[in-house]
């Protein structure tokens, strides 16, 4: 049972990886008021970018940088139509989330020729798991060494860097110059203007950080997590992201908490798989799968109380006539 | 010595509309300098110029001497300019603290800042009698207090000169006798201060130099000890053209509308409208004269149902409406009373539709207009034709978009909607506000004639000649309550100025005394 609960644990680390990714990613976006409902596009332009540099350059790391490359500039296309021209946040992330699903299959067909699939990356050009020292020696301690050797150890380097994220982002947004700037921007950029700080230039920032972590969730997923790009492999990563930041309020530990309850309710859908219930018979997987989708739906309704986001979002900043 | 900041010929233009015309001002250093004016005066545009807000078309602006270049909010900050803006410029989940330093934080992490701001903000706040707990949110402090934190951050960044933008719009009386001590004390250390008002009050009780703005261009510039409130209110209304009305002596009949001891309250919890009681007869037209932003907006609000009010009550129609009995602007209109409302652009039309739909909006469900599942646009059509005709609206096309007629004409289609559907009350507020002359005769001529064919009206007017030509009996509205009732004949415009300026009382106590 306690085997059952740590391979459970281990798979939720893994699922949720690029859910803390992208919603950190949306974090940052959101507390500058700025909607992104194109964390989805990002993670699949991204996904693509990485997995095709890392098929031709033989390299993950080559691969994520073209992922992040990928992803900051379909973000800077989001914040030159919403900053720059105060346009509307949903359409240019809707827009930009039906652009690269088709984009890069057509561009995927066009290079590899495999069906909209890039090449099996093997070796190097994957990020490999990582074994702790003493895993092997450990493994065989019962509680402590198990959780260290199976849980802890045995990820690519992704896997930590999204946790050691959690943290980072919670120390710039509440303890940073910049961070105290990107919160006062979404909650009333004339504030921030009359103080004399550019708020076109903050929310511009906001988004390059966006842009960069939502670039580690799509390489995670093609070059860590997977062996290659397929055709729509987010699967609906980046709206799930959106949910547990809402569901975790904005603030990085919630939503980190919230990622990791998604991460976990994936992994179970995974385990029950042909399950078969007495009395019940076998649960459909959609029934789970769409679990963390009713969850948020339910918690907001009533359960947690109202999530306030940030007041200025998806309101472009115009200066009022007095 | 050099005035602490000096306007040169300062201009600025929106569009079709001058804010600013030349304006030109002199504040010498350590004085309370007041500029009054009423609303759209352009008082807050030229502020938003000297702050950086807004770039003058032409002109420039000097501090202690020097030309300085101010083009954003960053270079008046670095001149030693504060501002409190009327609407306050805060995060209103951020701590007082985090608000102060915000732009200012002293360092890319925070912990540092935040030490020095809290020993310094000690110092500000001991010094001038500012107190206040840093750590609270600022959401969570009353008005007053949240004003306090404006102050502050604008001293916290050094400034000399502080400009506060309608500072007791918001405050209770008590928070607005506290502002102004420490105004007082501010003065006292050396601050400039431009407070911009339209209360005549303020200027009196707290500055040493006044200049009075109108129409976008500064008239004139008076030392507050040798000037007095009918002077100044004169000054901001200024003498108009003579507006003549011909019309018979009115003949009021039954009482339409009455309404008791009306009051309504703000979001931020301000008394607006204060204990308002008023009777409508038929036949007659009742003005309501004031200073604007004294609560006649309100008071239309409340009678046409747009906003409930929070105590009283209105009888109209067989009706008793109050706070627990509300009834809604279309419910009014139903028991026929017609609403010209005083912003014809934001309430009165849908600048984008074309003329023939704008005259039926708000009797748009009628069936008149209606078939059985589409509205018919002939009827509407015919209709639009016909009181262009009758109102003589230019150009007399139906098609075109609101937007695109002139002030005069737009209102015409506005009254015309309303007077036609031949109500019972109508509620008409600022009729003639950015008409031309030849459009105002007009209008009058047909607020009289509607009159004597027995209706009630209530007309709302910042124009003294207007309520003066037109109004067979007036109310004076002051601080949202009404402050004096006269009849027409009665009437002069200095009477009338005084008890806007709520000067009146006092003067014939002084009198009797």
């Amino acid at each position: 049972m306690f085997e059952t609960l740590i391979l459970m644990l281990d798979a939720t680390m893994r699922v949720s990886t690029p859910l803390i990714f992208a919603a950190l990613a949306g974090l940052y976006s959101e507390r500058a008021g700025i909607v992104d409902i194109g964390l989805e596009g990002k993670i699949l332009g991204s996904a693509f970018a990485a997995a095709a540099a890392a098929a031709v350059f033989g390299s993950a790391w080559i691969g994520l940088c073209f992922g992040i490359l990928a992803s900051v500039s379909l973000a800077m296309i989001h914040g030159f139509a919403c900053i720059t021209h105060r346009g509307d946040h949903i359409v240019s992330g809707v827009a930009i989330n039906t652009i690269v699903a088709g984009l890069t299959v057509t561009l995927s067909m066009h290079w590899f020729g495999m069906g909209g699939q890039t090449p099996a990356l093997v070796g190097d050009a994957r990020f490999l798991d990582i074994t702790f020292p003493f895993a092997d020696a450990m493994e065989s301690v019962p509680v402590i060494g198990q959780i260290y050797s199976n849980l802890l150890s045995g990820h690519n380097i992704l896997v930590y860097l999204a946790f050691v994220m959690v943290p980072v982002t919670y120390w710039i947004i509440y303890k940073t110059r910049f961070g105290l700037r990107l919160r006062a921007v979404g909650e009333n950029p004339h504030a921030v203007d009359t103080a004399g700080i550019s708020v076109s230039f903050i929310r511009y920032r906001a988004l390059i950080i966006c842009g960069i972590l939502c670039g580690l969730a799509g390489a995670y997923l093609s070059t860590a997590h997977n062996a290659g790009f397929l055709k729509d492999m987010s699967a609906g990563k980046g709206y799930m992201a959106l949910a547990a930041l809402i569901f975790g309020k904005w603030r990085p530990v919630p939503v980190l908490l919230a990622c990791l309850l998604f991460g976990f309710l994936d992994a179970v859908a995974v385990r029950m798989q042909g399950v078969v219930i007495p009395g019940i018979g076998e649960v459909p997987v959609q029934a789970i799968e769409v679990l963390p989708y009713v969850l948020t739906v339910l918690l907001l309704a009533g359960f947690i109380g109202k999530a306030v986001g940030p007041k200025a979002i998806g309101r472009p900043y115009v200066k009022e006539r007095a | 010595m050099p005035y602490a900041i000096e306007l040169r010929d300062i201009s600025k233009r929106f569009g079709a509309v001058q804010a600013n015309k030349d304006i030109c001002l002199q504040v010498p250093a350590g004085t309370i300098h007041g500029i009054i004016g009423e609303n759209g005066a352009g008082k807050s545009t030229l502020m938003s110029i000297i702050y950086g807000f807004y770039e003058a078309d032409t002109g420039h602006i000097e501090v202690d001497g020097k030309r300085v270049d101010i083009r954003s909010s960053q270079d008046a900050i670095n001149a030693g300019i504060g501002m409190v803006h009327q609407h306050f410029m805060l995060v209103e989940n951020f701590s007082v603290l985090e608000n102060v330093i915000l732009g200012a934080e002293g360092g890319a992490v925070l912990k540092n800042g935040i030490g020095q701001a809290r020993v310094e903000l000690q110092r500000l706040a001991h010094e001038y009698s500012l107190d206040i707990d840093v750590d609270a949110i600022v959401e969570e402090l009353p008005v007053g207090l949240q004003q306090r934190v404006e102050i502050l951050k604008a001293l916290y960044r050094g400034a000399r000169i502080l400009i506060l933008d309608e500072p007791t719009g918001v405050l209770t009386p008590q928070e607005a006798d506290h502002l102004f001590r420490i105004l007082k004390a501010l003065k006292d250390q050396g601050v400039t201060v431009l407070l911009i008002t339209h209360k005549l009050r303020e200027i009196m009780a707290s500055t040493d130099n006044v200049s009075v703005m109108r129409q976008g261009e500064m008239v004139a510039h008076r030392e507050t000890a040798h000037t007095s409130k009918e002077d100044l209110a004169e000054l901001m209304v200024g003498k108009k053209v003579r507006l003549t009305v011909d019309k018979d002596e009115a003949q009021p009949s039954e009482v339409l509308l009455s309404a008791q001891n009306l009051s309504q309250f703000d979001s931020q919890g301000v008394k607006r409208l204060k204990n308002v009681s008023l009777e409508l007869r038929a036949g007659e037209i009742l003005g309501i004269a004031g200073v604007s932003g004294n609560g006649q907006s309100e008071l239309l609000n409340v009678l046409s149902g747009i906003t409930p009010m929070d105590e009283g009550e209105i009888h109209f129609a067989g009706q008793v409406i109050t706070a627990k009995a509300p009834k809604n602007a279309a419910q009014m209109r139903d028991l026929k009373m017609a609403h010209v409302p005083e912003d014809r652009h934001k309430m009165g039309l849908v600048t984008g539709f074309e003329a023939y739909e704008a005259a039926v909006l708000g009797y748009h469900n009628s069936p008149v207009y209606n078939g059985k599942i589409l509205m018919n646009r002939k009827v509407m059509l015919d209709e639009c034709n016909e009181r262009m005709a009758a109102w003589d609206v230019r150009p007399p096309n139906p098609h075109l978009k609101t937007a695109n007629f002139s002030g005069g004409n737009q209102q015409k289609i506005v009254i015309a909607r309303e007077v036609e559907q031949n109500p019972e009350v109508l509620l008409i507020g600022q009729p003639t506000r950015g008409v031309d002359i030849g459009a105002i005769e007009n209008i009058h001529e047909q607020i009289v004639k509607l009159r004597d064919s027995g209706k009630a009206i209530l007309l709302v007017s910042v124009e003294l000649d207007e309520i003066m030509a037109l109004s067979d009996r007036i109310i004076v509205m002051f601080d949202g309550a009404v402050v004096g009732e006269l009849d027409a004949k009665d009437a002069d415009e200095r009477t009338l100025g005084l008890m806007m300026a709520n000067a009146f009382n006092e003067e014939q106590e002084g009198v009797s005394a």
